[in-house]
C-alpha cells in the first residue's frame, strides 16, 4: 500500500498538469480564433491600426537593425577561422547569407520585439484590465477584441516580416564590412557570392516565419495582459508570461517551420 | 410583472471557493432610482457587474425589459450594452486619452459620431458635472481624484442611458460637490426618465437619491423597500446600518 499511495499521488498530480495544459492551450486558441475573426470584421479602426504599425515597425527598427548588424558580423568572424583551415574563404558569403536570412534575423527579431513589444502590450493591457478599463470600454459598447487586440495583432504579424527583411540586408552587410575590412575579402566578389548563393526561398521562409514570430508575440501579449491577475503584481506575472511564453513559443515553431520548409 | 426594467432572480456567483454571491432576487422597477447599501465586500459592485454581463453568474437568471439576458454575446450583447451607463467604483478612465475623449469615447468609438458633434456634448456633460470647459484637453492622470470621479460619470451618461449604474457616485468628494452630484442623478431619473441603481456608504445621500433601497448582506438582499419605510423597517440589520452602529447582528 505505502508504495501505491505515493505513485498514485504523482500520477494525480501529473493528470491535474497536463488537463490545466490543455485548458490553457483550448482558452489560448479561442482566444486567437477571437483575435483574428475580430481583425476582419468591422468596424475598424484605421488610426489605431497606423498607431501600432508605427509603434511596432518604426519603434523597434533600432533594436532590429543592431541585432542583424552585430550577428552578420560575429558569423562572417566566426566561419572565418573556421573554413580558413580548408582555404574555404569563399564560403563565407553562403554562411552569411544562409544563416541570417533563415534563421538569425527572424528567430533574433522575434526574440528582441518579444522582449520589446510584447512585455509593453502585456503591461498596457495587463494595466487596463486591472483599472476596469477594458470593462468600462465593454460598457461604452466598444469591443475590446476589436479596438485593442486586433490592431496589435495585425500590426505584429504584418510589420515583423518588414523589420525582418530590414535586418536581412543589415545582417548581409554586417558579414560583408568584416568581410572585406577585417578579413581582406575582395568586395566584388564577396557580393557577387552572396548574390549566386542566396535563394528567394531562403528569404521567403525567413520572411514567413517572421510573420508568424509577429502573431506569437502580440498574441501572447495581448493574451497575458487580457487575463491578468489584480493588482500590481498581477500585471508584472502578465507581462513575464508574455515574454517568456512568447520566447518559447518562437523556437518551438522555428524548429517546426523549419522542418515544413527545408525537409 | 411589466413594468420592471430590471429582474434579478436567484443570482449566485462564486469566485474560487469564495461565495460572494449566494441568492440575489432584486427587481427594479422602471424609472425609479434604486439604492443598493451593504457592508465593504459584501458584493454590492459584483452584483451590478453581473447585470451588465461583465461578471458572468453561476446560476440564477437576468432578464432587463423582460428580455433573458444572462448569457448574451456579440452583436446583442454590443446593442444592449447601449442601455446602460456605469459609473465605476475606481473611475476606470482610459488613461491614454484627454478628458474629452474619455467622456465623447461611446458616442465617438461606440456610435462612430463625429468628433464635432461629440464635443459639445462632452462639455455640456463636463459642465453638468462642475468641470470647465479648461480641463477637456488635459489627461486624467493630470486632475485630482474628486475630478477624475465626475469626469467618468460625465462618461457614464453622456449618451442619455436608459439604465446607469453609479459605484460609489460621491465618495472622495466634497460635501457640496457631493451634494450637486445627488443632484445630477435625481435629474437623470425625474428629467431624463432614466432608471439609476446606485451603490453609496453615505446615508445622506441615499435619502436624497432613493426611490428605493435593497440591502445586501452575506450575498442576499435581506431588505428592500420605499425609502419612506427605511428608518422603521423592522430589520435589525438596516437599523444597524443605517445607524453606523459597532454593535448588532451583522458580523465583522
Ligand atoms: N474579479 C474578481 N475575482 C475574485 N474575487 C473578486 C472579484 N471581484 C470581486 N471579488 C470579491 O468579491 C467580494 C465582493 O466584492 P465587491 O467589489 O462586490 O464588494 P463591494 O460590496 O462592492 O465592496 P465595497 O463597498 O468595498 O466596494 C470581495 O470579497 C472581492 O474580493
Ligand atoms: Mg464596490
Amino acid at each position: 500500500m505505502f508504495l501505491i499511495d505515493p505513485i498514485l499521488n504523482v500520477c494525480e498530480r501529473l493528470g491535474r498538469r497536463l488537463l490545466m495544459l490543455f485548458s490553457i492551450v483550448g482558452r489560448l486558441v479561442m482566444f486567437a480564433f477571437h483575435a483574428l475573426r475580430d481583425v476582419l470584421v468591422p468596424p475598424y479602426y484605421p488610426k489605431l491600426i497606423g498607431q501600432q504599425f508605427i509603434n511596432i515597425g518604426y519603434y523597434s527598427l533600432t533594436v532590429v537593425g543592431l541585432t542583424a548588424l552585430f550577428s552578420g558580423m560575429v558569423l562572417a568572424l566566426q566561419s572565418y577561422t573556421g573554413f580558413a583551415r580548408f582555404n574555404a574563404e569563399s564560403a563565407i558569403a553562403n554562411v552569411v547569407v544562409l544563416s541570417i536570412t533563415r534563421e538569425l534575423a527572424p528567430v533574433l527579431a522575434g526574440l528582441m520585439v518579444a522582449g520589446r513589444i510584447g512585455a509593453s502590450i502585456a503591461a498596457e493591457i495587463g494595466t487596463m484590465r486591472v483599472t476596469e478599463q477594458i470593462d468600462a470600454m465593454t460598457t461604452l459598447s466598444v469591443n475590446p477584441f476589436q479596438y485593442l487586440i486586433a490592431p496589435r495583432v495585425l500590426a505584429g504579424t504584418l510589420m515583423l516580416p518588414v523589420l525582418v527583411f530590414i535586418a536581412d540586408i543589415i545582417g548581409v552587410f554586417g558579414g560583408f564590412i568584416v568581410g572585406v575590412y577585417v578579413l581582406d575579402f575582395n568586395p566584388y566578389t564577396y557580393i557577387q557570392q552572396t548574390w549566386d548563393f542566396v535563394q528567394a526561398m531562403d528569404v521567403i521562409s525567413g520572411l514567413v516565419k517572421a510573420a508568424v514570430f509577429g502573431f506569437i508575440v502580440t498574441l501572447m501579449g495581448c493574451y497575458c495582459g487580457y487575463n491578468s491577475g489584480r493588482g500590481a503584481q498581477g500585471v508584472g506575472a502578465a507581462t513575464t508570461n508574455a515574454v517568456v511564453s512568447a520566447s518559447i513559443l518562437i523556437l518551438i515553431f522555428n524548429y517546426i517551420l523549419t522542418q515544413v520548409f527545408f525537409s | 410583472m411589466k413594468n420592471f426594467k430590471i429582474e434579478m432572480q436567484g443570482v449566485k456567483k462564486s469566485f474560487g471557493s469564495k461565495d460572494v454571491l449566494r441568492n440575489v432576487n432584486l427587481d427594479v422597477k422602471k424609472g425609479e432610482s434604486l439604492v443598493i447599501i451593504g457592508g465593504s465586500g459584501t458584493g454590492k459592485s459584483v452584483t451590478i457587474k453581473t447585470i451588465l454581463g461583465l461578471i458572468k453568474p453561476d446560476a440564477g437568471k437576468i432578464l432587463v425589459d423582460g428580455q433573458d439576458v444572462t448569457n448574451l454575446g456579440g452583436n446583442d450583447r454590443d446593442e444592449y450594452l447601449k442601455k446602460f451607463g456605469m459609473l465605476f467604483q475606481g473611475g476606470a478612465l482610459f488613461d491614454s486619452m484627454t478628458i474629452w475623449e474619455n467622456v465623447a469615447f461611446g458616442l465617438t468609438q461606440g456610435q462612430k459620431m463625429s468628433k464635432k458633434e461629440a464635443y459639445p456634448i462632452a462639455i455640456e456633460k463636463l459642465e453638468a458635472v462642475g468641470l470647465k470647459e479648461s480641463i477637456a484637453q488635459h489627461y486624467p492622470a493630470e486632475l485630482s481624484g474628486g475630478m477624475q470621479k465626475r469626469v467618468s460619470l460625465a462618461r457614464a451618461i453622456a449618451r442619455n442611458p436608459e439604465i446607469i449604474f453609479f459605484d460609489e457616485p460621491t465618495t472622495g468628494l466634497d460635501p457640496i460637490m457631493a451634494d450637486v452630484i445627488n443632484d445630477l442623478i435625481r435629474k437623470c431619473v425625474s428629467e431624463l426618465g432614466a432608471t439609476a441603481v446606485s451603490i453609496t456608504h453615505d446615508m445622506a445621500s441615499v435619502r436624497k437619491i432613493a426611490d428605493s433601497v435593497a440591502m445586501i448582506y452575506e450575498g442576499e438582499i435581506i431588505w428592500h423597500g420605499p425609502i419612506e419605510k427605511l428608518d422603521n423597517s423592522g430589520n435589525e440589520y438596516v437599523d444597524q446600518f443605517i445607524n453606523g452602529r459597532a454593535e448588532g447582528p451583522v458580523k465583522f
